[in-house]
């Protein structure tokens, strides 16, 4: 196995809630975004990132991209906390790690045509190249995710959803990094152009031994693009493992409840299934359930489940699980 | 005799870029009691032929054909024809449940508001009626939900408020346009479940609009295939899933990723959606489909029945299809 190429560990992120109606100087609740989350992520692989809105997905992401503060715990990038850097060191390492968004035209500038929007990560990154070059380097990217070269000088209102989503991708392939963060980037998308973007990001991956984060909340995308699956729920991590063992062999009671809620195109397929509907919604994150932060909607909880946060266990094969009631178990 | 039929509807919009044909011909039938399904891509016109259907188009918007419900013609119906129709007849769930209920407004008084305007019931009995419904579409303590405000419930609680009010009237078709692509997985299950549950107890017929043919296959009996603002094809859930007999459908159900089964690379449909201000004399479909010949970009093929009940609109041969 190869050295990760990013490792979170322990990492919780917390936020600042004024609350409603109360006085200036009362404190602010405080909510936990993220509690002890832990990923590691291999050069070259694809770690897919699962849960409801409201799970903390995105927030894990910014932790890692550093456009959150994260409040435990570290991250590191080869092995190195970048927390410790000066902020200099920290924007030169902002080229390694680029992010693509989920609504494809409003995270591009309307003022800037398609070439400048490509162009600037190099601009900032590499002030010293040469014009030429720059011109050079977005002509060859723009070609590689499927855009004419020749439409560098349009606007993003000119292009639909999949093209926005093809310059996202340019925008931040075009400083070589070794690690997308993709949140959501497909999502917005209609099924035939969301396949596109599928196929473009598992290519690009292979020619350019990228490293994708990929969230989203339909698990069939995520499987089909990710190598490791970790599944979110109000903030923590409850189950990770190889996206096809996940998938197939699902433990946590809400990855389970998860999995089979996803409907199936197939009228045969989905009258032989049993599809247990999952009942209620997240809790608040201002105040999570104690112990088990599923147990208020988990079908197998009993009292121990409020009393300790159960732990993150491997279950054989990389395979983790923070739940201590496995299927098959009594 | 059907419950619904609309027979070669248009809808076409002026804009300053040019007229949008946003439907163009379409014609379809639903018997009372029964679901069908119309699935198609953003711009494929399924939303507007539903808002041709309960007059709710925008003010630069025409709809021609004929839309006859329960044995009367209701396209272009003047307002107050029209409203003894919507709610008390057809009702209409949408895509956003927070834009489609009013803020400013209890959720008991809009509620109420419908059986007051629509029936003449008196405001008591209407809160009455509205506490019922609530309790039928499984919001727990719905007596006193009725004083709160839409914004203090969730996404996926206002949906069902959404379908309760729809409800109120016991309508005799029910269309639902998107009503979970706002949700997430297990709200948009106990949401399917709930329009599931509501078709065979209030045995209202339902149209269900979605780009998400996942959920279509467990929802629905027939579905219909949309593509540029016409039908591509028609038939049985289960035949139009297990033997797709347009380009379009087979593009479709193969760009969808399944969770059942380890795909290699997904198949994609090459191209863009169509651009409805320019239409092309041919199959709409003709710039992307891989099968498509000389007469396809310059004759539409008609809509030819084959099979049982199933209906399809290709100039190539069904065999070739797969």
């Amino acid at each position: 196995m190869s050295a990760p190429l990013l490792e979170a560990e322990e990492v919780s992120v917390t936020f600042d809630v004024p609350r409603a109606g109360a006085w200036p100087w009362t404190p602010p609740d405080r909510l936990q975004a993220v509690k002890a989350a832990s990923i590691t992520l291999e050069p070259g692989k694809t770690l897919g990132l699962v849960g409801e809105s409201g799970s903390g997905k995105s927030t894990l992401a910014r932790a890692i991209v550093g456009t959150v503060p994260v409040s435990s715990g570290r991250v590191l990038w080869r092995g190195q906390d970048w927390a410790a850097a000066s902020p200099r060191q920290r924007r030169a390492h902002g080229r390694h790690v680029q992010m693509v968004f989920q609504d494809p035209l409003a995270a591009l500038n309307p003022r800037m045509n398609v070439g400048q929007v490509v162009a600037e990560p190099l601009v900032t990154h590499f002030p010293e190249m040469p014009r030429s070059e720059v011109r050079k380097k977005v002509g060859a990217m723009m070609e590689r995710v499927g855009l004419l070269p020749s439409l560098v000088n349009r606007y993003p209102h000119e292009f639909s959803g999949g093209q926005c989503q093809r310059i996202g991708i340019a925008r931040a392939l075009i400083t070589e990094p070794d690690l997308v963060i993709c949140d959501e980037p497909v999502s917005a998308l209609d099924v035939s152009v969301q396949a596109q973007v599928v196929n473009l990001l598992q290519s690009l991956q292979r020619d350019m031994g990228l490293a994708l984060m990929f969230i989203a909340h339909d698990v069939s995308v995520v499987r089909h693009i990710s190598h490791r699956i970790a599944v979110m729920y109000l903030g923590r991590i409850v189950e990770t493992a190889e996206a096809s063992e996940l998938v197939e062999n699902p433990c946590h009671p809400y990855t389970r409840a998860l999995i089979a809620s996803v409907p199936i195109p197939s009228p045969k397929a989905e009258r032989a299934r049993h599809r247990p509907v999952l009942q209620g919604e997240l809790p608040s994150p201002l105040a999570p359930p104690s112990g088990c932060i599923f147990r208020t909607r988990c079908p197998i909880a009993r009292d121990t489940c409020a009393q300790a946060v159960p732990e993150f266990n491997d279950i054989g094969g990389q395979h983790y699980v923070a739940c201590p009631y496995l299927p098959g178990s009594s | 005799m059907a419950l619904l039929e609309v027979a070669d509807l248009r809808v076409s919009f002026d804009t300053p870029d040019g007229t949008v044909h946003a439907v163009n011909g379409m014609t379809l039938s639903l018997d009372a009691g029964q679901s069908l399904a119309i699935v198609g891509e953003s711009g494929s016109g399924k939303t507007q032929l539903a808002f041709a259907i309960l007059g709710l188009l925008a003010k630069n918007g025409q709809a021609t054909g004929s839309v006859h419900f329960d044995g009367q013609e209701i396209l272009n119906l003047p307002e107050p024809k029209l409203n003894k129709v919507r709610a008390n007849e057809i009702a209409m769930i949408f895509q956003d449940p927070m834009t489609s209920l009013n803020p400013y407004l209890r959720v008991g008084d809009q509620m109420a508001e419908v059986l007051m305007l629509h029936q003449g019931t008196s405001k008591r009995k209407a809160l009455d009626e509205s506490a019922k419904m609530l309790d039928a579409v499984r919001i727990p303590d719905a007596r006193s939900r009725l004083r709160m405000y839409p914004h203090e419930f969730s996404g996926g609680m206002r949906q069902r408020i959404m379908a309760a009010m729809a409800l109120l009237c016991r309508p005799k078709l029910l269309i639902a346009d998107e009503p979970t692509t706002a949700l997430d997985v297990t709200v948009q299950n106990q949401i399917m479940e709930l329009i599931a549950d509501i078709q065979r107890d209030f045995d209202t017929a339902l149209i269900l609009i979605t780009h998400d043919l996942a959920i279509v296959a467990g929802a629905c009996q027939r579905t219909l295939v949309m593509y540029g603002g016409q039908v591509m094809e028609m038939g049985t859930t289960d035949d139009v899933f297990e033997a797709p007999s347009h380009p379009y459908t087979l593009g479709l159900l193969n760009a969808v990723p399944r969770l059942d089964i380890p795909q290699e690379a997904l198949q994609t449909i090459p191209g863009d959606p169509p651009d409805l201000t320019r239409l092309s004399p041919g199959c709409p479909f003709s710039p992307r489909c891989a099968f498509a010949d000389g007469p396809c970009r310059e004759t539409m093929p008609p809509l030819e029945g084959f099979g049982q009940g199933r209906l399809r609109a290709c100039h190539a041969d069904r065999e070739t299809v797969t």
